[in-house]
């Protein structure tokens, strides 16, 4: 059977296409030119923004494919595998790429197994092999100290999670044409043995795994009540705030803060550590974001060997003075 | 409450040494530990336990010295173990790790009895994908609920949990027997006791290999794989990181300049 077509899968929330979405249409447009193939963007969920399904065709999608019910309003891992299995089973696509987001690393590789596809989580490159169509999924490893190129030679479809961030959303072409296909999903295929009963919103206003800033603050801040040293600074860059375990161990900040091994991994554009001396396991959950400033008393500290920009200097005299001056050039 | 705790042996990260030429890892002399972030996994079971009875049994897929990851957990106090063993099983990717790990619960299952709730770590902190624990739902046909961060109870057959997302927490009711992925937050591990100890050095390890599980010869070890790693390299960390040093106002003024016209350039700011 012949495997043809690239995927992405659109996330939605609250009806609203995720910017994650975009960015998996910047990824799968390439892969699918140099395919010569079909880019598809597929979704679930209920009462979707149909403005937002056209803009997927104005940021480089061929066609959607849109399955709607009340039962796939918000992430439940069976209804939704079941209804991508469905697709898959019916179009046989030959790349599926996916946010590695909490949904996108639970959904897929809940559908590779059934699928019986190769999944390769959290790719931070994909390329093609041109001769055999095979995709080169290139991926971070142990905390981030290998990187691994991985295949799949025999098995389609072939499938992967993406970063977020780690790519720029594809721009809008307005007048760019395509198809918008609305599905049926089946009955029988909206069973799901988990409920959701409710959300608790965190108090942040940006999530660190969304951020293009990240802001994060270690031990050398030395007293939770401290914290607020850093907030003109948090005002002038409008990011997210970070910290490394010793500031969550302590209880200065709530686990989802946690930057590292044992948190998130974050690869923003811009990565501000103050007063961490970078462990591995902090190095690993921060070290591929593209830019990294530090600022540490301890010249000698390992942050600075990640760092483009190290300032050497106790922390509550520089982050007051870095603040204004950062406000000052944005207001200009 | 019947719960099995799929963990995985993992070279301690902080050990973990390149070999500047062929670009593979060095493994000879690195400490081997039970996965960070399958301790709270552990820690979880043995309190579930405690709340509402029943037993801990621990699994773990690996080469004879994942014996050590085993013996670890029952230290901590889970009640039995198992280790799943075979060179036929050496190269597995995550789709066949679920495979057999799938087949070694259903084992369980056979000859002691239903199992309720497996409960993994986020992910491993080797491998980092997070894939085997949706894996091994995905392959028992049941639900697993992710990023777990937060057990309420366990009633009527449903257990209420929180999930970690990336704008807040999902509450959730989960039918039983179900998977949960569990990260950092749900629990705080507790270290070994000295008697638990001494149980786990006394205690009568089983080994399963491929004989003793029903798996297909095709679908396990690297030939089973879909994945092929074709390649690994070191990350060109090409950062030459320029230092200010700010000890005075007039260098903190430099410095925070320098900072500014560094984020201009990359039109950060």
């Amino acid at each position: 059977m012949e495997h043809k077509g690239i995927w992405i899968l659109a996330e939605q929330s609250a009806g609203r296409v995720q910017r994650i979405s975009h960015e998996l249409l910047t990824r799968g447009r390439d892969l699918a030119d140099k395919r010569q193939a079909e880019l598809t963007a597929i979704t679930f969920g209920h009462n979707i923004n149909n403005e937002d399904l056209q803009e997927l065709i104005e940021r480089g999608a061929d066609r959607v494919l849109a399955m709607e019910a009340p039962a796939l309003e918000h992430f439940l891992v069976e209804p939704y595998a079941s209804c991508m299995l469905y697709m898959i089973t019916r179009y046989h696509p030959e790349i599926i790429i996916a946010g590695a987001t909490s949904t996108g690393r639970t959904l897929m590789p809940y559908v590779a197994i059934k699928a019986d596809a190769g999944l390769t989580a959290d790719c931070t490159v994909l390329e093609i092999e041109e001769e055999t169509g095979n995709l080169l999924q290139t991926r971070p490893a142990i905390g981030g100290n290998i990187l691994a190129t991985i295949k799949t030679p025999r098995h389609r479809p072939q499938m992967a999670t993406v970063r977020p961030r780690s790519t720029r959303p594809a721009q809008r072409q307005a007048g760019r044409t395509g198809r918008v296909e609305h599905l049926e999903a089946p009955s029988e295929m909206l069973f799901s043995r988990i409920k959701r009963l409710g959300f608790v919103k965190s108090q942040d206003e940006h999530g660190l795994a969304d951020a293009d800033v990240v802001v994060s603050v270690g031990r050398g801040i030395k007293k939770g009540e401290n914290l607020k040293i850093i907030k003109p600074l948090l005002e002038a860059m409008e990011c997210a705030l970070g910290a490394s375990r010793e500031v969550i161990d302590r209880g200065w900040l709530s686990y989802p803060h946690q930057v590292g091994l044992s948190g998130k991994t974050v690869n923003p554009k811009l990565y501000v550590a103050i007063g961490i001396s970078g462990s591995i396991q902090h190095l690993a959950g921060m070290q591929t974001s593209e830019n990294i400033i530090a600022i540490n008393s301890d010249p000698d500290a390992q942050i600075f060997r990640v760092a483009n920009i190290g300032i050497v200097g106790n922390l509550f005299d520089v982050v007051p003075v870095l603040a204004e001056k950062i406000r000052q050039a944005r207001s200009c | 409450m019947r719960i099995v705790v799929p963990i995985k042996q993992v070279p301690e990260t902080s050990a973990v040494k390149m070999d500047e030429a062929t670009g593979t890892m060095i493994r000879e002399g690195v400490e081997a530990i039970i996965n960070p972030l399958d301790l709270y996994a552990i820690e979880l079971a043995i309190q579930l336990r405690e709340t509402y009875g029943g037993e801990v049994v621990t699994i773990s897929m690996g080469p004879p010295k994942a014996a050590l990851a085993v013996r670890e957990a029952i230290a901590m106090g889970c009640d039995s173990a198992v280790l799943i063993s075979d060179r036929a099983f050496a190269g597995s990717d995550t789709w066949a790790t679920s495979y057999v790990l799938s087949a070694a619960i259903r084992q369980l299952a056979i000859e002691s009895g239903n199992v309720d709730l497996i409960i993994c770590g986020e992910r491993a902190t080797d491998g980092d994908t997070g894939q085997v624990g949706p894996g091994i739902a995905s392959f028992l046909n049941l639900p697993v609920a992710s990023y777990i961060s937060k057990v309420d109870e366990i009633v009527n057959g449903s257990c209420h949990v929180h999930r970690l997302v990336e704008d807040g927490y999902e509450i959730l009711q989960v039918q039983l027997p179900t998977v949960l992925t569990v990260v950092k937050e749900v629990a705080d591990p507790r270290l070994p006791t000295l008697r638990g100890k001494q149980k786990a050095k006394k205690m009568d390890l089983s080994v399963w290999g491929a004989a003793q599980l029903t798996v297909e010869a095709d679908k396990i070890g690297l030939n089973g794989s879909p994945t092929r790693v074709v390649k690994i390299f070191r990350p060109t960390v090409a950062r030459n990181c320029e230092k200010f040093f700010a000890l005075d106002e007039q260098a903190i003024h430099t410095a925070a300049d320098g900072v500014v016209e560094y984020l201009r350039a990359k039109e950060l700011i």
